[in-house]
């Protein structure tokens, strides 16, 4: 087990090493440079040229790949031409915000999905299926960021229960409650689609599970029926939910770059469009490290988890 | 069982709090007054005045800085500020400033001519201990300035390689804000997020991707403003930025997207602002190449767009019709004669005909989006519908705004027709001088990407810079007007109005032809 979490460890550097490879060829490829994009309108080649030697940029690109990785590699990354500080403060900083709001929407779609799945499989075709099952159309349906603009509608600009954007207040604030109401509307937001794949799933991992002959045994015995669904079928159902769970680990990172978009939540993902639109490739590169490294991540921390939940997945 | 009671339980209940959910409930995130929220358009990339280049921190910047001069209010005329007088020299190249008695940077370090030598050699002298603080993207607006000397204390000297007259515009201007040598030289490369200044605001602190906190400097030469703080919030997207307006998170927001201005205008809640600007919105045509290189059929592209529809119903009223190169805003040194081109399809379809183009296939370059380019696209459309109509077949080439400069900037010949383009200056002179001289070409450094060329635009636009006395230059720049509008270099579309929207409780509020905020007299209640 060991062994085999170091050796997966070991191969994250080099598919790090060869992403910022291609990151940087293909930011290179993007027509605009730096300069370009701060000057705008007043980007002649010769105000271009002084500005690219200020920056640096005027090395070419296999020299300037170098001293990126050879900077890295004493763990300087940089510093952003766009923001005007360290690429390590921005991301670090940046990276925190977007877990907290995909990890509470990762707890959100784990509890509800779960829920609302066994509630369906348990009352196939009953009332509260039906209802479940419209639910969750409609939530894998839904564009995430249209959700995300009625919900400011109507929780914060109609009924001005919930701040509209942000992670704090800007004035008062900073604290726990202030972070959970800015937290809500975002989190709920980017859970939705995920919800809606996790309950779907557990609704059939457990429809196939409560069929089979070991559930008849725990009813034959005479267990309380709670306990069949909750502890035997439910346990057995987890094997085929946690790579789905996983996979929505992956998707709810993904799509927060449009829920930051939406609420301003001042993450990572937006850090990146915006960093891409200005060609700061240095803050480009610093943001794909660390996404990366933590989609890798989770990926064998599910891994690890199915293998202890299912004793037949050999990890 | 359980499970089915929790679930209509919990139905009930949410039911119930929707229902019963009061109707006109307290704002949450309300600033207290005195304490004005701004909504902005992006997270500033410094506050450093020397090396920013973008409206949005321009919008902060004006009020942590003072510079040289200033632009009174209300107009491009140039007024004292850190300098409370200044002569020119007789041949225009040596102009001598004396400083304010007795104003300190917020850090408490005297502004004296040191202080203004320190500021200028920063940005423009490469051996400068401080020049490493850069880039000074926008340092060529200086670019005339030959030698800068603290002659005394109090009196600083300025001089210029040539006569050059919009200098003293672009002391005005965010690039020629003074800054503390004192705090530069503490924080280094990181000023531009300590910044120290003499402005009505003193900076208080930036969590960044979240707000900027200003607040009010007691000891303003002008007078402390009656604002205690204002805070700066990026928040990138219109719809939430229109969401904040209507929820109370902000009390000021800038830029509102078209769709949403009558909404504020008809609320009683609201106030809305709306200020033409320096900015012309532009289409260059290509005069090195058929069918533009006949002056008829730029002409006839002028006659043939619907500027009024465009501006109403594309922009919704956010620009007015264009009526030549200098936008109106410059009140001095614009021509006032001057008609827009009338939508006359008739004459443009006859005027296409004579010259033997009816039927040609133009290429039109658009972008995107991009820095005030308002709504390009749509745009585009209309314009393209519009020429069709007379006899044109218009095909559109759609680049992201990077990639639109990349191919605008060089010119051009071979690759497209017509261009879509947008500027905002700060003096008559920049947008003409750079872009329709025949020096002014793409090989030569220049903007002039459609290479337009007339011996009496360039002779006018020359004197007009070299000349000191500004109604002088005011007759040359409605000579030079005139001669433009009747060549047709470019199809004159649109002049931006910047609009503003304010809560109720915000009163004294002026939007500025600089598209500059103030927020000096501003109050909050």
């Amino acid at each position: 087990m060991h062994l085999y979490i170091a050796k997966r460890l070991a191969a994250l550097v080099p598919i790090l090493f060869g992403l910022t490879l291609v990151v940087f060829f293909i930011m290179a490829l993007i027509p605009g440079d730096p300069a370009l994009a701060i000057l705008g309108a007043y980007a002649t080649p010769e105000n271009v040229a002084r500005l690219n030697a200020q920056l640096g940029l005027d090395e070419s690109l296999p020299v300037q790949y170098l001293t990126w990785l050879g900077n890295l590699l004493q763990g300087d990354l940089g510093r952003s031409y766009s923001l005007n500080r360290p690429v390590l403060d921005e991301v670090l900083e940046r990276f925190s915000a977007t877990l907290i709001l995909a990890g509470a929407a990762l707890v959100l779609c784990t509890i509800f999905g779960l829920l609302a799945g066994i509630v369906s499989a348990v009352r196939q075709y009953g009332l509260a299926d039906k209802a479940v099952t419209l639910l969750v159309l409609v939530g894998i349906s839904m564009p995430s960021f249209w959700l995300g603009l009625l919900l400011i509608l109507f929780f914060a600009v109609e009924l001005r229960w919930l701040p509209a954007s942000g992670m704090y207040a800007i004035y008062g604030g900073g604290d726990l409650p202030d972070l959970l109401s800015h937290l809500i509307l975002p989190a709920a937001t980017l859970a939705a689609v995920a919800t809606g794949v996790v309950a779907r799933l557990t609704r059939s991992a457990m429809l196939e599970v409560l069929r089979q002959d070991f559930i008849r045994t725990a009813r034959a015995k005479g267990l309380p029926e709670r306990r069949v669904i909750y502890v035997h079928a439910f346990k057995a159902a987890l094997v085929s939910i946690i790579p789905v769970i996983g996979i929505q680990a992956g998707f709810v990172l993904g799509g927060a770059v449009y829920i930051e978009t939406v609420f301003q939540w001042p993450g990572i993902g937006r850090m990146l469009v915006q960093a891409i639109s200005t060609r700061d490739i240095l803050l480009v590169q610093g943001g794909v490290l660390v996404v990366a490294a933590s989609y890798v991540l989770i990926n064998l921390l599910v891994d690890v988890l199915q293998s202890l939940v299912d004793p037949r997945v050999k990890a | 069982m359980h499970l089915r009671r929790t679930g209509l339980l919990a139905s009930a209940a949410i039911a119930a709090t929707l229902i019963l959910a009061p109707a006109a409930p307290p704002a949450l995130a309300q600033t207290p007054p005195g304490v004005l929220a701004i909504g902005q358009i992006a997270e500033p990339k410094s506050l450093d005045p020397a090396a920013v280049t973008a409206a949005n921190d321009f919008r902060i910047v004006v009020n942590l800085y003072d510079g040289l001069v200033r632009y009174a209010d209300g107009s491009f005329e140039i007024e004292p500020a850190l300098a409370e007088s200044w002569e020119v020299s007789e041949d225009g190249t040596v102009y001598t400033f004396t400083l304010r008695e007795g104003v300190t940077f917020h850090d408490g370090t005297p502004v004296d001519a040191e202080a203004i030598v320190f500021n200028f050699d920063r940005m423009l002298d490469e051996e400068h201990p401080y020049h490493d603080t850069g880039p000074f993207p926008l340092s060529f607006f200086f670019s005339a300035i030959e030698e800068v000397e603290a002659v005394d204390a109090r009196t600083v000297r300025f001089t210029l390689n040539e006569p050059y007259a919009p200098f003293l515009s672009n002391l005005a201007y965010p690039t020629g804000l003074i800054v503390s040598p004192t705090a530069v030289a503490e924080h280094g490369a990181d000023f531009g997020r300590n910044p120290v200044g003499t402005g009505p605001f003193r900076f208080e602190s930036w969590d960044a991707n979240t707000a900027v906190v200003v607040v009010r400097n007691e000891e303003y030469w002008d007078g402390a403003p009656p604002l205690e703080a204002a805070i700066f919030r990026p928040i990138t997207d219109a719809n939430t930025r229109v969401a904040e307006m209507l929820s109370g998170g902000i009390d000021v927001m800038v830029e509102v997207p078209p769709d949403s201005v009558s909404r504020f205008a008809e609320s009683e809640d609201f106030e809305l602002y709306e200020q033409a600007g320096p900015h012309l919105w532009f289409l260059i045509l290509n005069a090195k190449e058929p069918p533009f290189d006949d002056v008829r059929v730029r002409q006839a592209v002028n006659y043939a767009i619907d500027k009024e529809t465009l501006v109403e119903n594309v922009l919704q009223g956010t620009a007015e019709v264009a009526s030549g190169p200098i936008p109106p805003a410059f009140a001095w040194a614009y021509n006032e004669e001057l008609e827009p081109y009338p939508h006359d399809p008739e004459r443009a379809r006859q005027l296409i005909e004579e010259a033997g183009a009816t039927g040609s296939t133009v290429t039109m370059f658009v972008t995107e989006g991009g820095s005030g380019m308002l709504d390009p696209v749509p745009m585009g459309t209309a314009i393209q519908a519009d020429l069709e109509e007379v006899g044109l077949d218009v095909e559109i080439e759609t680049y992201e705004w990077n990639t639109f400069l990349a191919q605008v900037n060089p010119g051009l010949e071979g690759k497209a027709n017509m261009a879509q383009m947008a500027w905002m200056t700060n003096d008559p002179d920049t947008l003409p001088y750079l872009a329709l001289r025949s020096e002014a070409m793409p090989d030569n450094g220049g903007f002039n990407s459609g290479y337009y060329s007339n011996p009496e635009v360039d002779r006018l636009l020359q004197e007009a810079r070299t000349a000191t006395d500004q109604e002088e230059r005011a007759r040359l720049y409605k000579e030079m007007q005139e001669i433009v509008h009747e060549d047709a270099p470019w199809a004159f579309v649109a002049n931006w109005k910047q609009n503003a929207v304010t809560s109720a409780a915000v009163d004294d509020f002026a939007l500025q032809p600089s598209f500059f905020l103030l927020l000096h007299d501003v109050t909050k209640e």
